[in-house]
């Protein structure tokens, strides 16, 4: 598991590669809480293109960083989900709280 | 015509683990030749239940995690179990986003596990330990097969 992660101005994107599960999910929560800390960011987008698996722990890995985005007024989007992410994540509503594109 | 196989395995309850159970059932399920969301959605519910044991049932030490399979016609079962904690209130576990962990988890693994499978059990004593049986069936295709 891998994260990339850019600053432009107030945006901040966060590529993710490989499989997210309660094991690598720390690794690219640390990444992400830090670079968030940093650049301050009003939106932050977070891409799934590159993600192979994904179970429920990377619904909670988008909610906790919907939370702290959201304390600033800021805004989440998730954007290239593929079939079996995209799944995961409506089961758990999250597209009420963040943009969610799909994998086009 | 009969299909039938079946393997078990026991591993320690170390999130490394979660990704090597849910890739060897995942492998042993290719034998009913399923379609790719099929294999997909089986990975994660194998995923879930994995990652619980290794959360919740075992959530201060490390204990071990005994996984059994079988293939039987085509239906695929899968029997996740741990001697950790227990649930106390298993009908309550199982809603959706209840959760008894602050560190991040969104109360849906039995919810992604539940939607998933075709089917889940659960079964669980305080202090002993839960046992989760999850099935899916998984239809034949017979016009890929001739293909071959
Ligand atoms: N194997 C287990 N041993 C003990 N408690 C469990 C186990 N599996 C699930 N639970 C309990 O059920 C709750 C719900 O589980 P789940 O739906 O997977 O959500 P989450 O793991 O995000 O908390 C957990 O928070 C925990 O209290
Ligand atoms: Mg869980």
């Amino acid at each position: 598991m891998a994260v990339e992660i850019s600053a432009r101005g107030e945006v901040l994107t966060a590529v993710l590669i490989g499989e997210i599960d309660h094991h690598s999910a720390f690794y690219i929560r640390k990444e992400i809480d830090s670079a968030i800390e940093l650049n301050m960011p009003s939106l932050l987008i977070l891409d799934f293109e590159r993600v192979t698996f994904m179970d429920s722990s990377g619904i909670g890995l988008v909610m906790g960083r919907y939370k702290t985005i959201a304390k600033r007024c800021g805004e989440v989007h998730v954007v290239g989900a593929k079939p079996q992410i995209y799944k995961v994540m409506k089961l758990s509503g999250l597209e009420r709280l963040v943009r969610l594109e799909k994998c086009s | 015509m009969e299909n039938k196989n079946s393997f078990s395995m026991t591993v320690l309850s170390k999130s490394v683990n979660e990704s090597f159970v849910r890739s060897v059932v995942s492998a042993f399920a290719l034998g009913l030749d399923p379609t790719v969301e099929e294999i997909s959605d089986i990975k994660t519910a194998v995923s879930e239940a994995v990652t619980n044991c290794i959360v919740h049932a075992y959530k201060d030490t490390i204990g071990k995690i005994y996984i059994s399979c079988e293939i039987k016609d085509n239906v695929l079962s899968v029997k996740i179990r741990d001697r950790g904690v227990g649930i106390e209130n298993i009908e309550q576990a199982m809603e959706p986003l209840f959760t008894t962990s602050d560190d991040e988890r969104a109360g849906l693994g039995f919810a992604v596990m539940e939607s998933f499978m075709d089917s889940i059990k659960v079964r669980s004593a305080v202090g002993k330990g839960t046992t989760v049986l999850l099935k899916k069936h998984i239809s034949v295709r017979y016009a890929n097969k001739k293909q071959r």
